[in-house]
C-alpha cells in the first residue's frame, strides 16, 4: 500500500476501555483498538452491536460510560478541522427545503465562521466535492427530489468539503444503486490513496471483505480488528454472529468467497485456517 | 381605514410576521408544541415580574418571560437528555408544571395581581390604539406597536445573524455538533426569541393563539415552497395577511380579532391544501 501520509505517523484513531450504554443497557463493553493511517477500515456486526453508538462516541455525541478515545493522539476538540462524520443517510429529514449546494456548504460551516458568508476558497472546495461525486449538475436541486443513491452522494460531498484527514461514515452504502456503489467506493479509495483514513460502519458481511483493508468486528465487545484477512475468519464471525443460524448458513458462502483472494496471496495461511476450523 | 384601524393591523403585522420568522424554524424542526409548551410556561415569569415591579407594561414582564421560557427550555432539555425520558413527556411534564405554577400565582395573589386570566388566554389587540406612549416630540402612538415593531426589529436581527447556524442545527443537529459548533447556544437563544415573541402575543393574540401564529402561516408556507428563504418570506406574507384580512373578518361579524386572524391564517392553510391538490391533478 502506498502511503502518503500527510505528516502524522502515530494510530489515527485509538479507542481506550470505552464502555457505553443506551437506556441503562450495555451497548459497548470495554472497545479497545487503535487504527494506522491510509486505509478503509469496516466496523462490521450484527445488528445492535453497538456500530454506530461506537462512531457517536468517537464524535463525542454520546457520553461514555468509561474509556476515552483520541484523533491523532489528541482530544476531538483539538482536531476538528481533521475529522469528518457522516450521519446515516435516514437521520435527517430529505424534505428539508434546501438545495444541494447549501447542504455540500454546510461541510464548510464552522464555529468561527458561522456568523459571516463563505469565501472564493470555500465555494472551490464545494465546487470539487461536488464534481468528485458527479453532483455538480444538480446542484441547485431540492434535496428533497434526489434518489437515495443521490442523497447519499450529497452527504460524501459535504463531507468532502469538510477537507478532512479522518472520516467516519455510518452505512454509507445502504439504500444506494449499484453506480453510486462504485461511485462512492472509487472516491473512498482515492482518499486512501491521498493518505487519508476512512472508517465506515457497514453492516453487510458479503460486500465487506470485498471493500475494506482492515475490519473493526463488533459484538458489543470487541471480537478483532485488524487487517481483513486476520479478522475475516471463521471463528472470529462466529463469535460476533454467534448462534443466528440464517447468518451462519450465509457465513460459510462468505468464508468460501472470501479465501479465493487469500489463497492467491499466500496458499500456507488458507490451509492452516480452513482444516483447523472443521 | 381609521388611523384606529391601522394601528391594530400593524400591530397584529407586526407579531404575526415575528412569529412567522421564527415559526419557520420551530415547524422545520419539528418543534411546534414546543412554541406550544413556551407559550404556556412564561406564565409564572410575568406574574412573578409583576409582583416584583408592581407594573404591567415594563420592561420586566418580558425578561421575566423570556426568563421562564428558557427555565421550560432547559427542564425540558434536562428531562430529556439526563433523565432519558421521551421528549414528548418532557415537554408535557415541564410546560403543565410552570403553567401551573403561574395559575396558582395569580389565584393566590388575586388581590394585588390584576393580570386577567382571559385576557392572559385569549388577548385584546382590540385595546392596542387605547394604550398611548410618546418618546419626546419624535413619535407618539400606542405602545404596543411600538414594542411590536422593536421586536419585530429584533427577530430580524436575530435571524441574519444566527440564519447559517439556526439552518445547520435545523437539518441535521448531530453533523453540526460534529463540526464542533455549539448548539445548544443556538437552541437556547433560539428559545429565548420564542419565549420573546410569545410574551408580547400575549397582550395582543393570547397564551393560546400566538402557537397559531408560530405554525400555521410556516406551515402553509412549507407547502408551497422547498427553498428555505422563499419559504420564510412567504410565512412572513401568510402572517401579515392574516393580520389584515383578521380585522376585516372580525369588524365584518363584530367578533374577536386575535380568533379573526387565526381563523384566517388557517383558511390560507386550508385553500393551499385544496389548491395543491388541484394543482398536482391537472
Amino acid at each position: 500500500m502506498s502511503v502518503v501520509n500527510q505528516g502524522y505517523k502515530g494510530a489515527v484513531l485509538e479507542v481506550h476501555n470505552l464502555s457505553s450504554s443506551y437506556n441503562r443497557k450495555p451497548v459497548l463493553w470495554d472497545i479497545d483498538f487503535r487504527l494506522e493511517a491510509a486505509q478503509l477500515v469496516g466496523i462490521v456486526g450484527p445488528n445492535g452491536s453497538g456500530k454506530t453508538t461506537l462512531l457517536r462516541n468517537i464524535m463525542g455525541l454520546m457520553e461514555a460510560d468509561s474509556g476515552y478515545v483520541r484523533l491523532f493522539g489528541k482530544n476531538l476538540n483539538e482536531v476538528r478541522e481533521k475529522v469528518s462524520y457522516v450521519p446515516q443517510r435516514e437521520s435527517v429529514d430529505w424534505q428539508f427545503p434546501v438545495s444541494v449546494r447549501e447542504v455540500v456548504e454546510m461541510g464548510r460551516y464552522r464555529p468561527k465562521n458561522l456568523m459571516k458568508r463563505l469565501g472564493a476558497q470555500d465555494h472551490d472546495l464545494v465546487d470539487q466535492a461536488l464534481e468528485k461525486v458527479g453532483m455538480l449538475e444538480y446542484a441547485q436541486r431540492q434535496i428533497g427530489q434526489l434518489s437515495g443513491g443521490q442523497q447519499q452522494r450529497v452527504f460524501l460531498a459535504r463531507a468532502l468539503a469538510q477537507n478532512a484527514d479522518l472520516y467516519l461514515m455510518d452505512e454509507p452504502f445502504v439504500g444506494v444503486d449499484a453506480a453510486t456503489e462504485d461511485a462512492i467506493l472509487k472516491v473512498l479509495s482515492d482518499l486512501r490513496d491521498q493518505g487519508k483514513t476512512v472508517v465506515i460502519v457497514h453492516h453487510d458481511l458479503q460486500t465487506a471483505y470485498q471493500y475494506f483493508d482492515s475490519m473493526v468486528l463488533l459484538n458489543t465487545r470487541l471480537v478483532a480488528y485488524g487487517p481483513r484477512d486476520k479478522v475475516f475468519t471463521r471463528d472470529y464471525l462466529q463469535e460476533a454472529y454467534g448462534g443466528r443460524l440464517t447468518v451462519l448458513s450465509k457465513l460459510s458462502q462468505v468464508i468460501a468467497s472470501s479465501e479465493f483472494p487469500v489463497r492467491e496471496k499466500g496458499f500456507k495461511e488458507k490451509s492452516g485456517l480452513g482444516d483447523a476450523a472443521d | 381605514m381609521s388611523i384606529e384601524a391601522f394601528y391594530i393591523i400593524l400591530t397584529g403585522a407586526l407579531v404575526a410576521a415575528s412569529s412567522a420568522l421564527l415559526g419557520s424554524f420551530l415547524v422545520l424542526r419539528r418543534m411546534a408544541m414546543l412554541g406550544d409548551a413556551i407559550s404556556h410556561a412564561v406564565l409564572p415569569g410575568i406574574v412573578v415580574a409583576f409582583l416584583l415591579s408592581g407594573q404591567r407594561e415594563s420592561t420586566a414582564l418580558l425578561i421575566g418571560a423570556a426568563a421562564s421560557g428558557l427555565l421550560a427550555t432547559f427542564l425540558i432539555e434536562l428531562l430529556h437528555r439526563k433523565a432519558r425520558l421521551q421528549e414528548d413527556a418532557s415537554i408535557g411534564i415541564s410546560f403543565t408544571w410552570l403553567f401551573a405554577i403561574g395559575v396558582l400565582l395569580i389565584s393566590t395573589y388575586t388581590g394585588q395581581v390584576d393580570l386577567d386570566q382571559e385576557c392572559v388566554l385569549y388577548g385584546e389587540i382590540a385595546y392596542v390604539p387605547l394604550d398611548q406612549v410618546s418618546l419626546g416630540t419624535i413619535w407618539s402612538g400606542p405602545r404596543p406597536l411600538l414594542v411590536s415593531a422593536i421586536l419585530f426589529a429584533l427577530t430580524l436581527i436575530y435571524l441574519l445573524i444566527s440564519f447559517k447556524g439556526l439552518k445547520l442545527l435545523s437539518f441535521n443537529e448531530d453533523h453540526a455538533r460534529s463540526l464542533g459548533i455549539r448548539t445548544q447556544v443556538w437552541h437556547f437563544s433560539f428559545m429565548a426569541m420564542v419565549s420573546l415573541v410569545t410574551v408580547l402575543a400575549f397582550e395582543i393574540v393570547g397564551a393560546i393563539l400566538i402557537v397559531a401564529l408560530l405554525v400555521v402561516p410556516a406551515a402553509t408556507a412549507f407547502l408551497w415552497t422547498r427553498s428555505l428563504i422563499p419559504m420564510i418570506v412567504l410565512a412572513v406574507i401568510f402572517g401579515v395577511l392574516s393580520s389584515f384580512g383578521g380585522y376585516y373578518l372580525a369588524v365584518g361579524i363584530n367578533g374577536s380579532i386575535a380568533g379573526a386572524m387565526v381563523t384566517v391564517a388557517g383558511l390560507f392553510m386550508l385553500l393551499s391544501v385544496v389548491l395543491m391538490r388541484v394543482l398536482k391533478r391537472s
